[in-house]
């Protein structure tokens, strides 16, 4: 049983824990597949999504979650907010909780503002991405997929190419596999590598050709065009052509390994459209992994079980 | 008013005192000291009597306490003016003085900047009237502190300034700060150097390492401090001018000063309490209190401070008082303001390094008072007769709770909540008032 009221990250969850949340997914995930698509498990709760950072496909995939698990859902959008009035942090929150609010859905630019939040409210906080820190819902469907896939993940090799330094998705990742007892490896320019990063129990490779020999999973990140001026890499072309997927690459992990891919994916730079659209991706499943994922959360958070 | 303290241990090393004694204080100055082995006599009255039920004379007890001179504080923020809803003259010299203070020196990041002589003479003015301990500001070395163009450093020396100094923003023109080391040696006055680059630094809330990378947080690498130290050692090589490094945080920096100072170079340095009492992890769970600059940084560092303080590298202990309000600090970790309010737990924090081993009680007197005096060749720091009756008593076997509520600072910001400490001020006398806690 799960006994939190919020989901920081996937560093404060035990292996039991994550275990217990995958498997509440698989759950859902047939609930999904049904004609009628909706439980009332949560009737009568309220959901607020507040997003401080733009977002279209997890503020989305909440959304659904939270609809299918049949509680009300309100987006609090961040542009027309109060937020450019100048109103502080906690006080939009409070205020959030105060209209009711059940679960608090946020994301926001800054690393720890769930963890602030979470001390300052009774509703559930749920992290949707903070800052660098995490992404841990996209962990835990991404571990759902590869566990889908592979059926175990323990003993699987892991390749997260690309910008680790600034990736919370590679970050929760990191955390989950690790638990899991899966080897990962992180591969990319070492200026998106801190050495450091090798005290988080991973192999650090800075070519393709070493780092996906005999993989069984390839995650690809998203690479933030922005970073381009700050120095981390000379252009996205010259990037493209030392880390971007391709299908000769490809072939050096095994022969059934899957490639997954956070989105939204930048074609032709971190990621083959062939490989995106090809046989080994599994870029959409992972869509849809997130919802049944989230409401696993929620409903465990929840404590309806209880 | 005379005051008699009798039987403390009397701590000065500016006359090498380490024993048991008596000061007797008269109009503000002390009036005679004498060790033990000759008892200072209550004096004579004007009648010319003798004995212990003159009416002027407050007698005070220090059997088992330690008496010092007032410390003084060479890196304060005292906010005002601009900031007053985080800390004024007032509130800070008051924190001051419970801390053991009885001379502060306040940096020029205010609003307006004290750029210019007017902001140093309403700073001496506010502090004059209102001021619990005596406060000498710091002028900044460039116009509105943008590193850009020399601020009128002869002028504000004219009002009252003793130092200069751009702290919180370093000047990373190294042709301004060339110049800035060269004019003040015009005026003899020392250049505070706050060493951080920052190209380096930039965007950065917390040591850069494995800490900062899980947390997800903007790491401040070490050597954003080493590099400048090293700039700002080779410029008072060239010039001869008078260098003090500020808040030293990390090895690198010790190291370097430790071999400028062997090769006979001009410089002084100071750290904090925090820098030499906790680490990075102390930020975990993205512990705004701990947000401070330069960053806490780790084991290795600390390490590297002590053994600095202990043989001399590192010359002062000052506080960085940095008082933030409780809703400034009370958001984003990316947003929170730098700084830690420090008066009111340095000493105890500093008294920790006598009982590791670490200084004798006169070193922390000597990096406490005598030392920024010295550095900044001001007329205080000593119990020496005729000298102002600046005196602290201190129970070192005193426990006290850490607790940000009840400090008399604005600021309520420390990372020290809830530490038990050994080594409190129970009397301050300064300005003539005598403040028992």
């Amino acid at each position: 049983m799960v006994n939190r009221k919020d989901l920081l990250g996937i560093k404060e969850l035990s292996v039991p824990e994550i275990n217990l949340i995958l498997d509440t997914a698989a759950g859902f995930k047939d609930v999904l597949g049904r004609d009628i698509k909706k439980v009332p498990t949560l009737r009568g709760k309220t959901t607020v999504n507040l997003f401080f950072e733009p977002s279209t496909r997890t503020r989305t995939s909440f959304e659904l979650a939270a609809k299918r698990l049949s509680t009300d859902v309100i987006n609090f959008s961040v542009p027309t907010s109060s937020v450019v009035k100048g109103e502080s942090l906690i006080d939009t929150a409070l205020t959030v909780q105060a209209l009711g609010a059940d679960f608090i859905i946020i994301r926001h630019s800054s690393s720890g503002v769930p963890h602030l939040l979470s001390k300052k409210l009774r509703a559930s906080v749920i992290n949707a991405g903070d800052g660098t820190n995490e992404h841990p819902t996209q962990a835990l469907l991404d571990a759902f997929t590869i566990k889908e896939k592979k059926g175990e993940i323990e003993g699987l090799t892991v390749a997260i190419v690309g910008d680790i330094a600034h990736s919370r998705v590679a970050k929760s990742n990191i955390y989950c596999l690790t638990k899991l007892n899966a080897r990962v490896r992180l591969i990319g320019p070492s200026t998106l590598i801190p050495d450091e990063i090798e005290g988080m129990g991973i192999d650090v490779f800075h070519k393709m050709e070493d780092g996906l020999k005999n993989v069984d999973v390839l995650m690809m990140l998203r690479i933030q065009m922005e970073r381009q001026g700050k120095g981390f890499f000379p252009s996205t072309d010259e990037y493209s052509k030392n880390w971007g997927l391709t299908l000769e690459r490809l072939s050096l992990a095994k022969d059934d390994a899957i490639v997954m891919h956070p989105g939204p994916m930048n074609r032709g730079i971190e990621i083959a459209s062939e490989i995106a659209d090809g046989p080994k991706s599994v870029i959409l499943e992972q869509v849809t992994n997130g919802i049944a994922v989230r409401m696993a959360v929620m409903y465990l958070l929840a404590g309806v079980k209880r | 008013m005379r005051i008699l303290i009798k039987n403390g241990h009397i701590i000065d090393p500016s006359q090498g005192i380490d024993s048991i004694g008596d000061i007797l204080i008269e109009d503000g100055k002390i009036q005679e000291i004498k060790m033990q082995k000759t008892p200072l006599h209550p004096p004579l009255t004007k009648g010319g009597q003798r004995g212990d039920n003159d009416s002027e004379l407050k007698i005070i007890d220090a059997k088992g306490l330690m008496v010092m001179p007032g410390l003084v504080d060479m890196h304060v923020h005292l906010r005002e003016p601009g900031f007053e809803y985080k800390e004024t003259i007032k509130t800070g010299t008051m924190a001051a003085v419970k801390g053991g203070f009885t001379t502060v020196c306040c940096m020029p990041n205010t609003y307006p900047v004290n750029d210019n002589a007017s902001v140093t003479e309403f700073i001496i003015r506010k502090a004059a009237q209102e001021g619990h301990c005596f406060v000498l500001p710091i002028g900044a070395i460039t116009k509105g502190q943008k590193g850009e163009e020399l601020a009128e450093i002869g002028t504000m020396i004219n009002e009252g300034c003793i130092a200069f100094s751009d702290d919180g923003q370093p000047v990373m023109n190294s042709l301004i700060m060339r110049r800035a080391l060269e004019y003040s040696k015009t005026f003899d006055v020392p250049i505070i150097s706050h060493c951080e680059d920052l190209t380096l630094s930039e965007g950065g809330v917390m040591n850069e390492g494995l800490l900062s990378i899980t947390l997800g947080l903007v790491g401040i690498p070490a050597e954003a401090e080493t590099i400048m130290v090293y700039r700002d050692i080779s410029l008072a090589e060239l010039t001869g001018g008078r260098l003090h490094i500020a808040h030293v945080s990390t090895e690198g920096s010790v190291n370097l000063i430790r071999d400028a100072k062997k090769k006979g170079i001009n410089i002084t340095a100071e750290t904090c309490p925090h820098y030499f009492s906790i680490t990075e992890k102390v930020v975990k769970d993205y512990n705004t209190n701990a947000k401070v600059n330069p960053p806490l940084r780790t084991v290795r560092d600390i390490e590297a401070i002590k053994q600095g303080l202990s043989d001399g590298t590192i010359d002062a202990i000052s506080t960085d008082h940095a008082p933030h309000h409780v809703d400034e600090k009370l958001r984003e970790f990316d947003m929170a303001p730098f700084g830690i309010s420090g008066l009111e737990t340095a000493l105890g924090l500093s008294l920790r390094l006598v009982q590791e081993g670490i200084l004798t009680l006169s070193q922390v007197v000597e990096k406490m008072a005598l030392n920024p005096v010295r550095i900044l060749r001001i007329d205080k720091g000593t119990l020496k007769t005729g000298a102002s009756a600046d005196v602290i008593i201190v129970d070192d076997n005193k426990e006290f709770k850490i607790e940000a509520e009840g400090f008399v600072s604005k600021g309520k910001n420390t990372p020290f909540e809830g530490w038990i400490l050994k080594g409190m001020p129970v009397l301050t006398i300064c300005k003539g008032k005598v403040y028992e806690w």
